[in-house]
């Protein structure tokens, strides 16, 4: 439901379409009560789960924080964090007999980001709260940053276990680290092997690198190349949105500089832009609203060649392309090394049992633990530590390109990845320019009536 | 009524025998009166209060909280911390950075309320009159009229937004068996507006013609028996005997539904999807709830939310002005 950026990797495809056409196919039954009771069941349902992001329970126990006593921690997140699959929770809870630990998650990083804000003025907090990077900077502004605790010198917490940049954006200007870093979304574009076959490019993750390796402009090259020879009915890209979003996170300079929005004089906005429009007027891409359904379905329709892929987009592909589709997707390096997606865990200041709270968070954190996270549910990790590991490494997925190296890609994006600036606002911003995309691509604006409008849009959203 | 009429009976019914026997003495006679007219004035107030104190606790608070945030610059996430920029919400909404998109929503909000409440009453008035006639299974035909209201906005319009889907969508395919292109109904200004009229269309016609033909069954059946003996067909009956009798329940209705269009918002926010927050990549349907929604939930600022708000409330006292006006007018006729 929220902007492009804002969405927890793995809550993306979970958009509630299948339940609904139960509703209208149990009308045309005759008889009165059951039609009722249908109606009403079915609207029960999806009340239930339109309403799921339930609010969150804030510690049950009022007992002291004292060592021996039995406390229950809540840990609020959203998506699919992967603690629970991994067993973390449970392993936790054996070496600590006196912790009891509850998960409150909501699907939709929006309705939980929602949700928090209220809760962080109004109360009713968990112990633990996951953040996703797109909020991180508001979260360590000056107007969040006292909601939470600092992690930094928390026992088993070392710095230089984490991602630099990782552990930066969690930073606050007075050197106050609020989160620590769980998964990271390094990117790479998944590819369709078939399709390029069929418009005389290579298919091998090696040849395909090399076509555009260093230069997103290469990129939309390959595409004019790819659209000469396309198969009938087939773009080189899903949305000229993804790939805007691909160039601006690979660059050092985004949308901030120098503590301020400086969107106008970025030159990653501008040239990402300027490629975006070029695609664009090239007939590359098939101008679909990325994670929309219309967007689903064209995977398992064959509509297009390549998306911009960061690490948690391979559940995606499997899920949405389906089985008819299995051994067509491959996997190749962005041009650029960039990152889209990933969160924090932090630790309210609210909160009544904080330091067995700290404890947890950074266990949950540590390299051990993400890799076990990463095997189970394919979140790449955030703490250097793991990059080591031959579990992350030797990764390969068997839906994608199965001997393609994909362990291999995302880590080495992972740890390419340079720090760039970035604010309050970046999350939003991200969100305008993806939809002043769409203004040319869906409503067929001029590039400059669609910039004009994009500035517009940003004007009125930045107080 | 019925209390008060017997309460003071009761009371007056034994002063004409109580002269020989001297009865209550005058003081406690007095306190008794006192009691009943207590009862009899008071009590009402009394069995009302509770409602008033729950609207002004839920409603009336909120009302006049929202007209204070709305002066204010607040954020979502530091409510406790808000500082006063006096009309200055309202003058970013009316002439501000906001109101390229204020105007347009007000716009939205006004086509789109058109487009779905007047096809809305018009098919209720129709079906409800068809309704009214003997049928066969004419109770099965009255409720699967209101299983479109008893389904959710969620569940109704995301089926909605997959008829209208521009990969596959069964409204496209429609329109290539007359020979028409695709059309990305989503994407465009009228026929976005139209796909999200037509779910609320859908969703509140039943609800409407129920009214109606309850109303219609109201109408003294001798009105249509003199009617007929005049020489006057069915069409002619229903516009001139039908319609003037559901006058009051017409103008009833159009006060509901206006009331609901211009605070539309369930079905766009959902019918975009990823742009449903703002009704639209180009806000080609984002109405003034939308609005709110996004200046509020989506972009923290409370203040500014509140003064949609409250320009949303104007435009229902406007609004209702007007059909005051009206109603008045007919009523004159």
């Amino acid at each position: 439901m929220g902007a492009l950026p804002l969405l927890h990797p793995l809550s993306v495809p979970d958009h509630p379409l299948q339940e609904p056409t139960l509703n209208l196919s149990e009308t045309t039954r005759p008889r009165r009560s059951a039609l009722l009771c249908a109606a009403v069941l079915a609207s029960t349902a999806l009340l239930a789960t339109a309403c799921s992001s339930s609010g969150s329970s804030s510690s049950g126990d009022a007992g002291s924080s004292a060592g021996s006593a039995k406390i229950t921690l809540t840990v609020g997140d959203f998506g699919t964090f992967g603690y629970k699959e991994a067993g973390l929770f449970d392993a936790y809870m054996a070496a600590h007999p006196n912790i009891t630990i509850k998960e409150d998650t909501t699907t939709g990083e929006a309705d939980y980001w929602t949700a928090l804000q209220t809760h962080l003025s109004g109360g009713g907090l968990d112990d633990v709260q996951a953040l996703e990077v797109g909020r991180i900077a508001l979260a360590t502004s000056d107007a969040l940053s006292n909601s939470f605790e600092d992690l930094s010198k928390v026992k088993g917490v070392n710095k230089g276990d984490y991602l630099p940049w990782k552990w930066q954006q969690a930073t606050t200007q007075d050197g106050r680290t609020i989160g620590l870093g769980t998964d990271v979304g390094p990117m790479a574009i998944c590819y369709r092997q078939d399709l390029f076959q069929q418009a005389g490019l290579p298919a091998d993750p090696a040849a395909v690198t090399a076509l555009w390796a260093g230069d997103w402009a290469k990129f939309v090259q390959v595409g004019k190349e790819y659209q000469a020879k396309a198969p009938k009915g087939t773009f080189f890209m899903d949305s000229a949105t993804g790939m805007f979003n691909g160039v601006v996170s690979s660059s050092t300079s985004q949308y901030y500089k120098g503590g301020k929005l400086d969107y106008k004089n970025s030159p990653s906005v501008k040239t990402a832009w300027d490629l975006a429009m070029q695609a664009d007027a090239a007939g590359e891409s098939a101008g679909l609203k990325e994670f929309d359904t219309p967007w689903q379905t064209a995977f398992a329709n064959s509509s297009f060649a390549t998306t911009v892929c960061p690490s948690w987009q391979q559940a995606n592909i499997q899920k949405f392309s389906g089985d008819a589709n299995s051994g067509k997707w491959n996997i190749a390096q962005a041009p650029a090394a960039g990152n889209w997606g990933g969160s924090f865990l932090a630790v309210p200041s609210a909160g009544k049992h904080k330091a067995e709270a700290e404890a947890l968070v950074a266990w949950l954190t540590a390299p051990e633990q993400q890799a076990k996270v990463f095997q189970k549910v394919g979140n790449i990790p955030s703490n250097q530590g793991a990059y080591s590991l031959t579990a992350v490494t030797d990764f390969k997925n068997p839906y994608i390109g199965p001997n393609a190296p994909t362990g291999q890609i995302f880590s080495t994006a992972a740890k390419a990845i340079q720090p760039a600036e970035t604010g309050p606002h970046a999350g939003d911003l991200q969100s305008d320019f993806s939809n002043g995309i769409l203004l040319v691509e869906q409503n067929h604006k001029s590039a400059t009536d669609a910039w004009n409008t994009t500035v517009q849009q940003i004007d009125s959203s930045v107080q | 009524m019925a209390t008060s009429t017997t309460a003071t009976g009761r009371a007056a019914g034994p002063r004409p025998a109580g002269t020989a026997d001297p009865g209550p003495t005058p003081r406690r006679q007095r306190l008794r009166t006192l009691l009943y007219r207590l009862d009899s004035k008071g009590s009402p107030y009394l069995l009302v209060a509770p409602f008033f104190l729950v609207f002004a606790a839920f409603g009336l608070y909120p009302l006049l909280y929202t007209g204070w945030l709305s002066l204010h610059k607040v954020s979502l996430y530091n409510v406790n911390n808000s500082q006063w920029v006096g009309l200055q919400n309202y003058s970013d909404l009316f002439s501000g950075s906001l109101s390229r998109f204020f105007w347009n929503a007000l716009g939205n909000t006004l086509t789109l309320g058109l487009l779905s409440t007047v096809p809305q009453l018009v098919m209720a008035l129709g079906l409800a009159h068809l309704l009214n006639y003997k049928l066969r299974g004419r109770t099965f035909l009255r409720t699967a009229l209101l299983a479109p209201y008893a389904t959710s906005v969620a569940a109704a319009t995301l089926v909605f937004a997959l008829i209208f889907s521009p990969e596959g969508g069964m409204a496209n395919w429609v329109l290539h068996l007359f020979g028409i292109g695709p059309l990305n109904w989503e994407a465009g200004h009228w026929s976005s507006q139209f796909a999200i009229a037509l779910i609320v269309t859908w969703r509140w016609t039943g609800y409407n013609a129920l009214i109606y033909l309850a109303a219609m069954q109201a109408v003294p059946g001798d009105l249509y028996e003199a009617a007929a003996i005049d020489g006057a067909n069915r069409l002619r009956q229903f516009w001139h005997v039908t319609v003037p009798a559901l006058r009051p329940t017409i103008l009833f209705t159009a006060v509901v539904s206006t009331i609901g269009a211009t605070q539309l918002f369930g079905e766009p926010f959902l019918f975009g999807g990823q742009s449903g927050h703002q009704g639209g990549a180009d806000n080609q349907y984002e109405t003034l709830g939308v609005l709110m929604y996004d200046q509020g939930f989506r972009h923290s600022m409370l203040g500014r939310a509140s003064a949609i708000a409250w320009s949303m409330f104007a435009l229902l006292l406007l609004l209702g002005l007007v059909n005051t006006l009206i109603a008045r007018r007919l009523r004159r006729d």
